[in-house]
């Protein structure tokens, strides 16, 4: 999963200091685990440095300074293109799929587009295993529909969040908005 | 809300092009502005889930049902406006059928429902018996040919009517969720058997199912959503 991506989503609803953002991830996306301060600070130096986002405010306090980052029109760029691109099937992406779909309503873009576009890219794969059965043999058959019954789980997942995306919409911005002020799209 | 999809261009190459799809059951919208194309040889699956249309779509393109709204063409006809023993005869010589339960006739043996389309065509009894009996070996069912429908497996009743679906060389053949009702293996029999003729044949197939694993053994899939047809790959990305 695109910790870098789901900072850039989550600042296009305005500046934040590192902890605030820190906080919004580990209750969106990572409760269970909550993400190390130093993986924040290093995932925001990058962005910085890659001028995906800048420095809004730097406050001075009794401790260290204290900065706060605004997304640039390159980061806004740089999350579209990561939403609009399918991810690669593989066993363990329903994490960053949730994340995805969650950002996109969040930041008032389409996950209906989004979802559509990973079932292609799921089809496309399953379609190659279909035909390397087509033209395997026995050890082929076994071997592909071992991938092709995990795909197949996957975009059952899929639709399923697809047929609740209204409903997931209204939990996540129970007052109709986003986080941006972009009208919701599911 | 979901944008309208956008509408198919008619192309040379299309065998069969609906566009603008509308049509109502009583107060049920079932489709809403349904677009789709289909070239030759081309197996394109319809999916969505239960409920949105995909079959309604189906039984429009196929000339079954007339839409309130939009125009189905098939080589340069227009379905809708066609007089029912027109789209009759379409159906019987230019479609194939085939449903998730077999629906073949009880009371004949899987021979005589295999050869059934050819009859209706007039051809003679023994030219259609032995096509009808090439079509049940091509499809490794050739030892129930002498059967009734209630003397065989599930398996093998769909296999006889993929036979009987294909023995008239269809143009366009219409599958809706033709595995539906049976386990993992047989349907990837009739899937594969059904896609391999499609391709031999350059028959177009519309495939309409809920699983993936039958899509899979499409070129392309459209979702429908709502009475609504999008295509993945023409609706915009998420930006």
């Amino acid at each position: 999963m695109s910790m870098g991506q789901t900072f850039l989503g989550l600042l296009e609803a305005g500046p934040r200091h590192g902890y605030d953002l820190k906080r919004a991830y580990d209750e969106r996306f990572s409760h269970i685990r909550p993400v190390h301060f130093g993986q924040v600070y290093a995932t925001l130096a990058r962005l910085l440095k890659h001028g995906l986002v800048e420095l809004d405010a730097v406050e001075a306090g009794e401790g260290p300074e204290r900065k706060r980052y605004a997304v640039t029109e390159a980061g806004v760029a740089d999350v579209d293109h990561w939403l609009a691109r399918p991810e690669a099937p593989d066993p363990y992406l329903q994490n960053t799929l949730y994340t995805k779909v969650v950002l996109a309503l969040l930041t008032g873009r389409s996950a209906t587009d989004l979802l559509d576009l990973q079932r292609t890219e799921h089809l496309r794969l399953m379609r190659e295993l279909t035909q390397r059965k087509a033209n395997g043999d026995l050890i082929d058959h076994l071997i592909c529909d071992h991938g092709l019954f995990h795909l197949e789980a996957d975009l059952r997942w899929l639709e399923l969040t697809a047929a609740r995306l209204d409903d997931l919409a209204a939990t996540l911005t129970p007052a109709g908005g986003t986080t941006t002020g972009r009208t919701i799209r599911a | 809300m979901t944008a309208p999809a956008p509408v198919p261009v008619p192309s040379a190459r299309a065998i069969l092009t609906a566009t603008g799809l509308r049509k109502t059951f009583g107060q049920t919208l079932a489709l809403d502005h349904a677009s789709i194309s289909l070239a030759p040889g081309e197996i394109v699956a319809v999916m969505g889930p239960s409920g949105s249309g995909k079959s309604t779509l189906l039984h429009c393109l196929a000339g079954i049902l007339r839409p309130d709204q939009g125009s189905v063409i098939y080589q340069g006809q227009d379905l809708t406006t066609l007089r029912d023993a027109a789209r009759s005869t379409l159906r019987r010589t230019q479609f194939g059928f085939i449903f998730q339960f077999g629906q073949l006739v009880p009371e004949l043996t899987c021979l005589e429902n295999v050869a059934l389309p050819l009859r209706m065509e007039r051809v003679p009894r023994a030219e259609a018996n032995r096509r009808a009996t090439e079509e049940l070996q091509r499809l490794a069912v050739e030892d129930v040919a002498g059967q009734r429908p209630g003397e065989i497996s599930g398996g093998q009743g769909q296999r006889v009517a993929v036979a009987r679906a294909l023995v008239t060389r269809p143009r366009v053949i219409f599958a809706d969720e033709p595995t539906g009702a049976l386990d993992s293996l047989n349907g990837e029999l009739v899937l594969r058997q059904l896609t391999a003729t499609a391709r031999e044949t350059r028959a177009s197939i519309l495939l309409v199912t809920h699983e993936a694993r039958v899509a899979a053994y499409s070129d392309r899939e459209i979702v429908v959503r709502d009475g609504r047809t999008r295509d993945p790959l023409t609706a915009g990305a998420a930006a």
